[in-house]
């Protein structure tokens, strides 16, 4: 007689209550189920828009990370295209790069004088080319540039670029950029302008290098303008002319309202004048992420084998909220995976109780007619292991039912944060290791959780079971 | 030592139950006791009280012969009988069932013991109410690990034996309480057990069906040469054993036998 076939039917012995049983477990395990895709989508969202935005390393100059974001100029790569060179052609890295490309961060102050408007920004100076292709990164096809409508940067004239919505809104850019939910601001939105080269300003723009000015000579343009206004190696004043030619939403507020994308040739003039034009960064986009460690232990190895003073930084360490993000949602879901594993242990172990009390008699039969202790143990055990299995995979079919509705109700929500709504969804593409691990899981606890009762049967005294009444 | 059909590898070539359990005569053929009890006392404790259930037994039950334990209610048969069956231990005193010393085997091998050599028939009837007849039958010879083909032959037989095998298919609660004693008699001779023990075995029947248990208990007893011990409180029946063990409060006052 096959025990498994004899613990199917004990658990069908007592309909009712092996399905208020297995209805719990499916319960507990579809919110784990459902949850956990949650913050498994949570976390590929946040890893895609980081990585589209920062990459997956970034080589600084030594002591850039910890000291140089005050004084980027100070901490520029000077020969950044042969390291970049080095880099792009390495054999072990070359398989494993996407997008390999110097950057400029820098602060400054953008001025709408149009509208007597100035806000302090954060620069990022970028490859268009080189950005547009890693916008394109969607590891885990979660389509979000599609979602926040991100275009490709202006490739031709390096004087255009893009800001933050909340920029935009700030430096009254609503209209002429028909940035959502901004209203009309005191003094009205800036007209397009003609740019007018060589026109006399009225604004600090008069400050910019005349030298570069021909250099960066736009055609007629109808895009707002604005001035930004930084600080060069030589801590002089610098200003240069920027076309806003959209305002995008990165996701987070604090971005939106500070960011601005720039030609990489433009901040360069922006930060380094008539200097001597370097990169702050070298941003390194792999095809995975799983391949950082390989990937960066490669870059340090190169760059220790070249005897250059640079430092590698990962995603991590560059978006610290991504890494607390993370850490916060791993903490809320193992706080509910152990409080549904806690439901489930005492649902198995007060079933299993009873079926133990109920079958005393049973016990001492099978334990006279030759059964040894560890047959009823694993009798018990068994079916404990059955139940939590059969709950478990009734909450993954349910749960991944549910999943897919969710996915499919085109329902928003916004994070903490996020500056505008992000779709609901779950993932379920490549959580696989999720649900064997709550199937796995469940089932290994349950089978814990039946122990301790089948454990007790199995130590009753035959004669004492045999006279239960 | 008592006889273990399923390890001889002779058996396995008969076919049908009246040849294998031929086959059980043919090695079973040892005389004197199967079961030796020297001065046995069991003092049951319920916190601090002791409850003296068996006081100084000494007793030889006799090899492939029917045998009975009579006493009435609260005098120590089912004491007696479940010290018989290596279920549980004497307080003071030997015990030696088919020539082994119960006290100094240890559980497991207890249990490989009576899975091999001791048959049960209880009261309640006591069989798996999620198995059919036929499996509640066919149970004892899993635990032997016989093959699943001759313990399907050995187990129809069995139950042709005792008039169930229209019920194979029925569980026990589809059978009425004759047929369920007749199934717990079946699963008890199936694996050809030398010492099959029956604790008031018609207690829960009328006397009709019981009568037709002892009726038949006493056959296969007759025709297989098997070991019978069977408790009862019902004097009317001792014209049925061979052997009588009378027992009261616990003393054995008398052992009444026709070979003596």
């Amino acid at each position: 007689m096959n025990t498994l076939k004899i613990a199917a039917r004990n658990i069908l012995r007592n309909v009712r209550r092996s399905s208020m049983t297995i209805l719990a477990i499916a319960v507990g395990t579809m919110s784990m189920l459902i949850f956990g895709e949650f913050v498994a989508q949570i976390f590929v969202a946040l890893e895609t828009q980081n990585v589209t935005r920062s990459g997956h390393i970034t080589v600084f100059r030594s002591g850039y990370f910890k000291y140089g974001s005050g004084n980027p100029a100070a901490y520029g790569i000077h020969d950044y295209q042969s390291v970049i060179g080095l880099f792009a052609e390495d054999p072990v890295l070359k398989p494993l790069i996407n997008v390999v490309t110097p950057t400029i961060n820098l602060f400054g102050i953008a001025g709408n004088f149009d509208v007597e408007a100035s806000k302090t920004f954060f620069g990022l100076g970028v490859i268009p080319a080189d950005f547009n292709r890693m916008h394109l990164w969607d590891e885990h096809q979660l389509k979000l540039a599609a979602f926040y409508g991100i275009e490709p940067l202006n490739e031709t004239d390096d004087t255009h670029g893009f800001i933050g919505v909340g920029l935009g809104r700030i430096l009254g850019l609503c209209e002429p950029l028909k940035i959502p939910d901004c209203t009309k601001q005191q003094g009205g939105d800036q007209q397009m302008i003609q740019t007018p080269s060589g026109q006399t300003k009225r604004d600090f723009s008069a400050l910019e290098e005349k030298s570069d000015q021909s250099a960066s000579e736009p055609q007629k343009v109808t895009a707002p303008r604005l001035d930004l206004l930084a600080a060069t190696a030589g801590s002089a004043p610098n200003v240069v002319n920027f076309y806003v030619d959209k305002a995008i939403s990165q996701g987070v507020k604090e971005y939106d309202d500070s960011l601005v994308i720039m030609n990489f040739r433009l901040a360069q003039r922006l930060l380094y004048g008539r200097g001597e034009k370097q990169a702050v960064g070298i941003v390194v986009q792999l095809h995975k992420t799983e391949d950082i460690p390989i990937a960066r232990a490669r870059l340090e190895q190169l760059i220790k084998g070249k005897g250059l003073h640079l430092e590698t930084r990962e995603l991590t360490e560059l978006q610290p909220f991504y890494k607390q993000a993370i850490g916060m949602f791993s903490a809320i879901f193992s706080f509910i995976s152990s409080v549904m594993a806690v439901i489930v242990l005492f649902t198995i172990v007060n079933t299993m109780s009873m079926s133990v009390m109920e079958r005393t008699h049973e016990i001492g039969t099978l334990r006279a007619m030759g059964v040894k202790k560890r047959g009823i143990t694993a009798q018990f055990v068994l079916e404990g292991a059955l139940l939590g299995l059969i709950g478990a995979t009734l909450g993954i079919i349910v749960g991944s039912a549910v999943a897919n509705i969710v996915n499919h109700s085109g329902l928003t929500w916004q994070p903490p944060g996020q500056a505008v709504p992000t779709p609901l969804k779950v993932l379920t593409q490549g959580v696989s290791h999720l649900i064997f691990g709550i199937w796995f899981g469940l089932g290994a606890l349950s089978t814990i959780a039946a122990w301790v009762p089948a454990h007790r049967a199995a130590r009753m005294k035959i004669v004492d079971a045999l006279g239960h009444v | 030592m008592c006889y273990s059909p399923i390890n001889d590898s002779a058996l396995k070539k008969v076919s049908g139950y009246c040849q294998y359990v031929f086959a059980i005569e043919e090695v079973f053929m040892k005389e004197g006791p199967v079961v030796v009890f020297e001065k046995v006392s069991k003092i049951y404790k319920m916190g601090e009280v002791s409850i003296p259930a068996l006081n100084n037994v000494s007793l030889k039950i006799p090899n492939r012969r029917f045998s009975m334990i009579l006493g009435p209610s609260g005098s120590g048969k089912t004491t007696l009988l479940n010290m018989i069956g290596c279920l549980d231990q004497p307080t003071t005193g030997k015990i030696e069932v088919c020539g082994e010393r119960i006290a100094e085997i240890s559980d497991d091998k207890i249990s490989e013991f009576r899975a091999r050599n001791i048959g049960f028939i209880f009261q309640n009837f006591n069989l798996i109410p999620v198995l059919s007849a036929f499996e509640n039958v066919e149970y004892p010879l899993t635990l032997l690990g016989i093959g699943a083909s001759d313990r399907q032959e050995r187990s129809m037989s069995i139950l042709e034996s005792v008039g169930l095998s229209d019920h194979a298919r029925h569980r026990p609660n589809q059978l009425s309480g004759g047929q369920k004693q007749r199934v717990a008699i079946a699963r008890a001779l199936v694996k050809g057990p030398g010492l099959i023990l029956a604790d008031e075995p018609t207690a829960n029947l009328d006397s009709k069906t019981g009568a037709s248990i002892i009726d038949l208990m006493y056959k296969i007893q007759e025709q297989y040469g098997a070991t019978f011990v069977f408790s009862t409180h019902d004097p009317q029946l001792i014209s049925h054993a061979r052997d009588v063990f009378s027992i009261l409060d616990g003393e054995l006052i008398e052992h009444r036998s026709e070979g003596k």
